[in-house]
């Protein structure tokens, strides 16, 4: 690229400071082209890719697909060990850097820096609330919702009523958070819900913004690529160009790949579950793996429409798909007992936060490493993608709108879900005896639960369209975040790139799928939370300097 | 029988529109048209500009380079874009008929093999636009 530069068309830029955006912003000065180190050769195709990220990722995944295929018998339990001795030994770091995220995004709401618009302070945002907002979502946690929702509060109400047991070794043994309580069905209920709020409110949302935060800031505002590495450069400095760089956007890549296409082939089974239970479809290989070339399908058709005509256009479908259900779940449901629901299971959350959140003298130890550290562990890994693709769409907002957007607008919203559902499933369960839900597998609790609502048929048929959707929408938003970090950061990088990413993760899930290995696979990329702990310690750093610097 | 020219111009390959810029200005020059330059800005840095405000300095700097390399009237047309890779053939076209361009004049590639997936952005103006088109290959 730089080569071929013989006559400069445009009278010479060099000297030239770089122009502010909109606005006055703090523009970092560096000698690094976006692009330098990208390959942009014109075999048949036209190809933009960064050489070192893109070649390593790409045949360090397949490698990695292979080995597991090849050694599953030793893989499995490899990978499944490396988890549970990380959540398991390093449970107190990751609720401790929990709780350091949730607490720095409060603090950007309330410091005046929360003034600082991304973009330039004449920036205009993109997109508008709801466009916005569902696209936040959607890529948030969509997917885990539709499966957790009933899920989740139901497993945590059942070992909080079963109260504590203790072991030979003075250990617990049981699964029920903080110290349970035994017998009391209405305490076991709230705290249930509490915990399973806990997972999903404030701190995985916290955890995205501070990668979406830093991103933004240091592209929008100072002018680096957007790219993982980017962040980084108030402690690196131009050293982030070379291998520390390659380093943490080769992992990012790796993390989302293996994320997204375990949860494709985890997902292929529970969209398959359904529609057996629904239709009787079978849930064979054959459909399993049609599913997932279709869902792949349908993602590179929205890849093909760009940002605006798929991704936005398919998570506006979804949300409101997914308001669809929860307001037929108010009506049809307990509407009483949602309603009053929220306010004590959001008071619960409030109340038992402290208590959930603390990092150290935890005597409810299964829970907090095998719930809370994995569940941490598991949004951390995620984040490279789910920041990154925020960051995409946020350019225009302030800080705090954005933090407030991005933190307490969904945590309310997951308490509603949760409550509208898991709180129902309980209901079910305490008031009418119905333990269908509670024997049912995990992929079937959500449509064990609607068939005791009217129109069984049609709303469990609106959830696996909800799941199959929030898939492609996963599939659409995770290649167009590879593709931009495997191409160094350029956002132009010819749409065929996408295509190839969608394509691969399909792949992936299918090889992991007929020869096994999902879970081994899935314990790797949640594995790879511990590093990115790191990454976003780092970046809390990163975004508050990259934050002062900012004129005011 | 024109009065006004578009041309979408990718300020990173330069080299491959030079045929379509001699052919927008021999146009411009014998209807005494004037040409739009009309070009994409990014959201996020690229390799071309940092911020769209840079990429918009470019692409003036670029239009009055033309004018005077061509001797005619030319201005600059930056858009912003979130997604252009996948967006560009709709922004081309909502671009011509902002402008109220009669004759879009634009480079494209030689049809392969690939465009049944990705048509090539050329082809898909001159298929959509209700204006003249020069696809220059």
């Amino acid at each position: 690229m730089n080569e071929d530069k013989q006559e400069p068309p445009v009278e010479e830029p060099e000297i030239e400071a770089i122009p502010e955006p909109e606005g006055n912003t703090e523009i970092i000065e560096t000698d690094f082209d976006i692009g330098q180190d990208n390959f942009s050769g014109a075999m048949s195709l036209n190809l933009d890719i960064h050489k070192i990220v893109f070649s390593v990722s790409a045949i360090g995944i397949m490698l990695f697909t292979f080995l597991t295929l090849a050694f599953q018998n030793d893989a499995e339990p490899l990978f499944v060990g490396v988890r549970d001795w990380l959540t398991g030994n390093l449970d107190w770091f990751f609720l401790l850097s929990g709780n350091i995220f949730v607490l720095v995004c409060f603090g950007l709401i309330l410091s005046p820096l929360g003034k600082v618009r991304l973009g330039g302070p004449d920036a205009t945002a993109d997109y508008g609330y709801i466009g916005w907002f569902s696209m936040l979502f959607a890529a948030g946690m969509g997917i885990g919702l539709m499966f957790f929702g009933v899920s989740e509060p139901m497993s945590h109400y059942s070992s909080a009523l079963g109260g504590i047991s203790v072991g030979e070794d003075g250990l617990r043994t049981d699964w029920a958070p903080l110290g349970g309580a035994e017998g009391n069905e209405l305490e076991s209920r709230r705290l249930g819900m509490a915990a399973t709020i806990f997972h999903w409110g404030l701190h995985p949302w916290a955890i995205y913004a501070v990668v979406a935060l830093a991103l933004a800031l240091f592209s929008y505002n100072k002018g680096l690529p957007l790219t993982l590495r980017s962040a980084f450069y108030p402690i690196f400095g131009e050293r982030i160009w070379g291998w520390p760089g390659h380093i943490v956007d080769i992992l990012a890549v790796f993390a989302t790949v293996f994320g997204l296409a375990t949860s494709l082939g985890i997902g292929a089974q529970q969209a398959a579950a359904g529609l057996n239970f629904l239709f009787g479809l079978g849930t064979g290989s054959s459909m399993l793996i049609l599913l997932i070339i279709l869902i792949t399908l349908v993602a590179i058709g929205s890849i093909l429409r760009g940002l605006d005509g798929g991704v936005k256009v398919l998570s506006e479908v979804n949300m409101g798909l997914a308001a669809l259900l929860l307001l037929f779940m108010i009506i049809a449901g307990p509407t009483l007992a949602i309603m009053t629901g929220f306010f004590d299971n959001l008071l619960a959350y409030v109340k038992n936060l402290p208590a959930l959140s603390m990092p150290f003298g935890r005597e409810d130890a299964n829970f907090t490493s095998g719930w809370t550290a994995f569940y941490w562990a598991w949004w951390i890994s995620w984040s490279p993608f789910v920041g990154m693709f925020i960051a995409r769409v946020s350019r225009g907002r302030t800080v705090r709108e954005f933090l407030i957007a991005v933190l307490i607008v969904p945590t309310l919203l997951s308490v509603l879900w949760m409550t509208a559902l898991g709180g129902t499933a309980i209901g079910q369960v305490v008031n009418d005896g119905y333990t269908a839900v509670q024997d049912a597998a995990l992929e079937l609790k959500l449509f064990q639960m609607l068939t005791q609502l009217p129109l069984t048929a049609i709303t469990s048929f609106i959830g696996i369209v909800l799941v199959v959707v929030f898939f492609i929408t996963s599939s659409d938003s995770g290649s167009l975040v590879i593709d931009t970090i495997a191409a160094g950061g350029k956002t132009n990088a010819p749409v065929i790139q996408r295509v190839f990413w969608a394509s691969f993760e399909g792949a992936v899930a299918i090889a992991l799928l007929l020869g096994g290995g999902l879970a081994a696979l899935q314990a790797m990329a949640v594995s790879t939370g511990l590093p990115f702990t790191f990454v976003l310690l780092a970046a809390c750093y990163a975004v508050v300097r990259g934050l002062m610097n900012e004129p005011r | 029988m024109f009065n006004k020219i578009m041309v979408p111009v990718d300020l990173g390959h330069l080299d491959r529109l030079e045929k379509a810029l001699n052919v927008a200005a021999a146009e411009a020059r014998q209807y005494g048209a004037s040409v739009v330059y009309m070009g994409v800005a990014e959201e996020a840095p690229s390799d071309i500009a940092r911020n769209p405000k840079e990429y918009e300095a470019k692409l003036a700097a670029f239009s009055s380079e033309q004018a005077t390399k061509h001797g005619i009237e030319a201005e600059a047309l930056p858009v912003v874009s979130t997604d252009p890779a996948a967006e560009i053939s709709k922004l081309i076209l909502k671009a011509a008929s902002d402008c109220s361009a009669d004759l879009v004049v634009m480079a494209s590639h030689p049809p392969k093999m690939l465009d049944w997936i990705l048509a090539s952005h050329g082809g898909h103006v001159a298929e959509h636009a209700d204006i003249s088109v020069f696809v220059v290959r």
